[in-house]
């Protein structure tokens, strides 16, 4: 591969492994609400429903499904802007999802953060963060506390796995090395994920990345691993990351993987995509993730076109349902404002609560009704 | 506190102290950065920390600022409650990313699912012809960002109360030290103490002007009004403590009584914790001030190398004078 994004598709770079047809229904009906969620974004978006910027998943749900699929519930994740699929593969109630892009109280984030910026934190969801690259610092912070929890509060063994997801073009960030330095010399359990769709916004990756068509091999560097995977078939994504989540989580040491896939959609709402060509996107999109692995389980006889056809009804509904509960909550009260500056209250600050997902109780126990700090700027 | 309990520790020793107590006190606290470890600090104040507590809590890190506040901050996300050390607050704007865009917003972004129970740390200010690149005050830079903390003691006793109190604090906080302090001596009591934010400390009563003041400057207050008192000129001087949160009642009570105010800050004025205290003033004691609130900063252009030029770009006793004298018209 001289060159990426390629001419050729991409396949076979791992054998996919024996996976039950009951666990591959149930991903292909997690990529499918992924992708109709996002399609519901889009058209939410052009209704000016949902403000500032948006970045949709679409063509790359089987990078967050089958990753995601590979470790457990218990591991840390963090992600970069294009986080709705993550926040929906990791468990997040696709309502809470959507009610915080159309920045209502009954978002994940109460409608403070927005679509680059989901967090979970009952299903280890760190975020969505909106800076290119700066992720990738936490999520070798989030590895650094597993394993100080595990081995010097609780006195036992590093058990859990991080997995932090950065695109392609934050490889040049000088955080992301700084982090890939650190990850190294300090053996943290962290899977740095590229999710290499071959475009730097509007840059092809060979014009922005030395080693464009090889960056796993840049792993070497930092003294660890880096895993090719191919994105576009889940079944394959899952194998091949689930026997590194399982090495990395025996090993305690980082690796990184150079994800191949394709966003079939701009980077952003208001991308034309004139940098590529529609040739090269209708090869991407007649190896559809959602469709290989429809084709794969028609082939074991686990799936008919009837039974897709109601799959495909189910999800509609549910995300047509999330779009009503959203348009339903309440826009995020004034008064909400200047809550959650501070855990503590002082002055204007009026201490924090968890946002109606975790059931929205204090975080800062026991402080006073009557604010004692009143003349505290 | 009985005078008996009482010892004289340098600050550096303080700062040692408290980050062991709270150590000891919780595991999930540990110390990082440049030269904490092995070296036993750049400027010893982890000075014995390895030896203590192991190399899994008090950690040496290679020079990446941006990696390394970065990772603590993912780690306090997680519930742990890092210390980290900028060897110089110079240093930290290379980490500006993850400590202004990540570590003060974190709650706010998250709906309040995610704190960032952080310390950083480390020598803030001129720290003797270093040049202007090593000799940043932060003060007015950082200040600006809603979401944080921020901590400047004047002195040992309140290095050690004040980062006690940072160390459990749920918010980050940004605890600025000066190298020039570091050796400074002071009484600090053995048994423990915690200092609350956003309580002034009045390092001085008097009755003519309110002399306002943040970190190192607070000694050159002292410094001045007691040449100031010789020319019977009584000086009241208010250690801030905490710029955020900036305990405003103290402030203003202190100029209801003086009716004039000087503000002294290490940062350059513009957009600095000085303007934030004249707007104060201004707007909560228009009527009992006999003057505009006078503003004693460092010089508004990059800190020169040449001795003399550094101190006359600092403020400095005699330029805290001439500002009293001007406020109270004994120019």
């Amino acid at each position: 591969m001289s060159s990426f994004p390629p001419t050729t598709i991409i396949s076979k770079i791992t054998p996919r492994g024996e996976i039950a047809a009951v666990t591959a229904l149930k991903w292909l009906r997690e990529m499918m609400l992924i992708r109709e969620f996002e399609l519901r974004c889009m058209q939410a978006y052009q209704d000016k429903k949902i403000g500032g910027f948006c970045h949709v998943y679409i063509g790359q749900e089987a990078v967050a499904v089958g990753t995601l699929a590979a470790i457990e519930a218990s591991d840390p994740v963090v992600t970069a802007y294009r986080d709705h699929g993550h926040a929906l593969a990791r468990g997040m109630d696709p309502r809470h999802c959507m009610a915080e892009m159309f920045g209502r109280i009954g978002g994940c984030a109460k409608g403070k953060g927005g679509s680059m910026h989901m967090f979970d934190r009952a299903n280890n969801l760190f975020g969505g963060h909106g800076i290119v690259g700066a992720q990738i610092p936490l999520g070798i912070g989030l590895a650094f506390a597993t394993k100080y929890e595990d081995e010097v509060i609780n006195g036992g063994t590093s058990k859990r796995v991080t997995l932090a997801y950065l695109g392609d073009g934050a490889l040049n960030q000088g955080s992301v090395h700084e982090a890939k330095n650190l990850a190294g010399l300090f053996n943290l359990p962290v899977i740095i994920i590229c999710e290499n769709n071959g475009y730097s916004m509007g840059t092809a990756i060979s014009r922005g990345t030395t080693m464009g068509h090889d960056i796993a091999s840049k792993a070497l560097g930092y003294g660890f691993e880096g895993v090719v995977m191919n994105g576009m078939d889940v079944l394959e994504t899952y194998t091949a990351m689930k026997e590194l989540v399982d090495r990395v989580r025996a090993t305690s040491r980082p690796a990184f993987v150079d994800m191949r896939c394709y966003r079939y959609k701009g980077h952003s709402m208001s991308d034309p995509r004139k940098y590529r060509t529609r040739e090269e996107e209708e090869r991407y999109e007649a190896d559809d993730p959602i469709g290989r692995l429809k084709a794969h389980l028609e082939g074991r006889n686990a799936l008919t076109e009837d039974d897709f056809k109601a799959m495909q009804r189910d999800v509609r509904t549910q995300v047509r349902e999330s779009v009503e509960w959203a348009e339903q909550s309440p826009p995020a009260p004034v008064s909400d404002l200047y809550r959650d500056v501070y855990r503590e209250r002082w002055g204007p600050y009026t201490g924090s609560s968890d946002p109606e997902m975790l059931g929205g109780s204090e975080n800062q126990a026991g402080f006073a009704a009557t604010d004692p700090k009143a003349d505290l700027l | 506190m009985t005078t008996a309990t009482m010892r004289e520790i340098e600050f550096r020793d303080a700062v040692r102290e408290a980050m062991s107590e709270e150590m000891r006190r919780d595991k999930r606290v540990y110390l990082l950065g440049e030269e904490v470890a092995q070296y036993n600090g750049a400027y010893k104040v982890s000075k014995g920390m390895l030896d203590e507590f192991g190399p899994r809590r008090v950690i040496d890190t290679p020079i990446s600022e941006c990696g390394f506040a970065g990772m603590a901050i993912g780690s306090a996300m997680m519930g742990l409650r890092p210390i980290v050390e900028f060897m110089s607050w110079s240093f930290s704007l290379v980490a500006a990313d993850p400590i202004l865009n990540n570590a003060p917003k974190m709650l706010y972004m998250s709906g309040g699912q995610f704190g960032c129970p952080i310390v950083f740390r480390g020598n803030n200010g001129a720290g003797g012809q270093l040049g202007s690149t090593h000799s940043w005050a932060v003060e007015g830079l950082f200040s600006n960002v809603p979401g944080m903390k921020m901590v400047i003691p004047s002195n040992p006793y309140d290095a050690k109360g004040l980062l006690k109190t940072a160390i459990r604090d749920d918010d980050p906080v940004f605890f600025l030290e000066s190298e020039r302090l570091l050796s400074m001596k002071g009484e600090v009591p053995e048994t423990e103490y915690l200092i609350p934010f956003g309580q002034a400390r009045t390092a001085r009563a008097g009755t003519d002007c309110t002399i306002v003041s943040f970190g190192r400057p607070v000694n050159l207050c002292l410094e001045a009004a007691e040449s100031l008192e010789k020319e019977g000129i009584s000086c009241e001087i208010l250690d801030m403590r905490t710029i955020r949160p900036l305990d405003a009642g103290a402030i203003v009570r202190s100029v209801k009584r003086t009716g004039a105010c000087v503000v002294v800050d290490q940062s350059w004025s513009f957009g600095s914790p000085g303007s934030e205290v004249a707007a104060l003033v201004h707007r909560e004691c228009f009527d009992d001030l006999d003057n505009y609130v006078h503003r004693v900063h460092t010089a508004d252009v990059p800190a020169p190398y040449a001795y003399d030029l550094e101190q006359e770009y600092l403020p400095n006793a005699r330029r805290i004078c001439e500002a009293v004298r001007s406020c109270l018209y004994k120019a």
